[in-house]
């Protein structure tokens, strides 16, 4: 199971993210457990400037911006 | 993978792009040439006359409404192709450790191209100054970002023409890096929350700015459209439409009384006036540009639009979580002072 953080401090396009990523695992059946961290300092702890980002297992795979339905399915793959 | 692979499916997705940029292009600028014509039609079909107060308002509505969403359509698409060469990281980089003058100067024009947007402001300040950017610095990026963008830049052109969209972006850099450089000169890091300053950031996140292809940056672009005037089209309809009923319905020199260049105070009151309003440029100028068809002056005008942007309450509260009161206050101070320098200036020259 992959744990998927999305990094952002509560503004749309954090829920967007969060909401394209629950939708891409659910269509292609991966389980995955996501989280939204919204506390700063916890964001900043990984080095991310720009919201939304996207750490999947401790790894930042994303920041800044909504990323692609396509992008996402890429990750969980 | 094999070297080879990898540019042949980048060069079929590219093909769409090679062909329909330019078609798009085309069709646009054929478009943008004859919305005089099309609006005199439009108005002729509805058998108006322009010398009635209807007939001028609905041209004015009919002529303005599609010029100003090409240009935001325009605009908006090559800001969201130029930003993918920028990531906030990458421009960190470039600012870590400038000293003030230069550094201020490559803040503000930095500003201009870095995909920004007001929600991330925070972890971008905290960003910057974790890795060494001076405080200085760091606020002259923070205060053109938001003034000079490219919503305001295209209604801006569309509305004022060429000259009055360019003096905006040159004052608006120009009062970011002078505010940029008296905070920095001030001194005031110790007026940081403390837990900013006790932030030491992680690795560095992966620059997400590289390893853009072409058809990825042209998708970036149109997706930024489909953002952006998703968004402000319907302020840019109804800021139209009141603009419209000024144009129309006030009469000629109404506005000079009171916000006209020798009224000394409507730059200060138009200062004030535009803290507690929010962002909302794409409403606001229309509705101005009809303003000063009627007498209101034009320094008066782009101070209220830059104090609408640049100082807006909501900001405020957000920097507030990491910023002590003396350092906002100080922040206000510096900003508005160089806005009402741009009011003043404005008002007298042209």
């Amino acid at each position: 199971m992959k744990q998927i953080k999305v990094l952002g401090s509560g503004c749309r396009n954090c829920e967007v993210t969060a909401k394209t990523i629950a939708e891409a695992a659910a269509a292609t059946g991966i389980e995955i457990e996501l989280e939204k961290v919204t506390d700063l300092a916890r964001i900043m702890s990984y080095g991310v400037m720009s919201t939304p980002g996207v750490v999947i297992d401790g790894q930042v795979v994303h920041a800044g911006g909504v990323p692609d339905r396509k992008t996402v399915e890429g990750w969980l793959s | 993978m094999t070297p080879e692979t990898a540019p042949t499916a980048d060069t079929r997705a590219l093909t769409p792009w090679l062909w329909g940029l330019p078609l798009a292009a085309a069709l646009w600028v054929a478009v943008y040439w004859h919305l005089t014509d099309f609006a005199d039609l439009a108005v002729a079909a509805l058998s108006l006359s322009r010398d009635t107060h209807w007939g001028e308002a609905v041209h004015f509505f009919l002529y303005d409404t599609p010029k100003v969403l090409l240009l935001l359509v325009g605009i908006v698409f090559v800001m969201g192709v130029v930003q993918t060469f920028f990531a906030p990281e990458h421009t960190r980089a470039l600012l870590a450790g400038r000293r003030l003058g230069i550094g201020n100067a490559m803040a503000a024009s930095l500003g201009i191209v870095t995909p920004f947007c007001s929600c991330s402001a925070v972890p971008l300040f905290i960003g910057f100054l974790s890795a060494g950017v001076p405080l200085g610095v760091t606020f002259s990026f923070l205060i053109a970002a938001p003034m000079v963008n490219e919503i305001a830049l295209a209604l801006l052109l569309g509305l004022f023409g060429w000259k009055v969209a360019a003096l905006y972006l040159a004052l608006g850099l120009l009062v970011a890096i002078g505010a940029g450089l008296v905070i920095g000169e001030l001194k005031m890091e110790r007026y940081l929350e403390d837990w900013v300053r006790a932030i030491h950031l992680g690795e560095t996140a992966a620059p997400s700015g590289q390893g853009y292809t072409w058809p990825e940056r042209f998708r970036a672009g149109w997706r930024h459209v489909r953002e952006i005037v998703g968004k402000v089209w319907p302020y840019v309809l109804v800021g139209i439409g009141l603009g419209a009923a000024i144009h129309g319905f006030v009469p000629q020199d109404f506005m000079a009384s009171f916000m006209g260049r020798d009224v000394w105070w409507a730059v200060p009151a138009a200062v004030v006036l535009g803290v507690p309003m929010y962002t909302n440029a794409a409403g606001i100028l229309p509705v101005v540009e009809a303003l000063i068809g009627k007498g209101a002056a034009l320094g008066t005008t782009l101070a209220f639009m830059m104090s609408v942007i640049a100082l807006s309450a909501p900001e405020m509260l957000i920097l507030r979580k990491v910023l002590r009161w003396p350092l906002i206050a100080t922040f206000v101070g510096v900003v508005a002072a160089g806005i009402l320098l741009v009011g003043y200036v404005f008002n007298l020259v042209l």
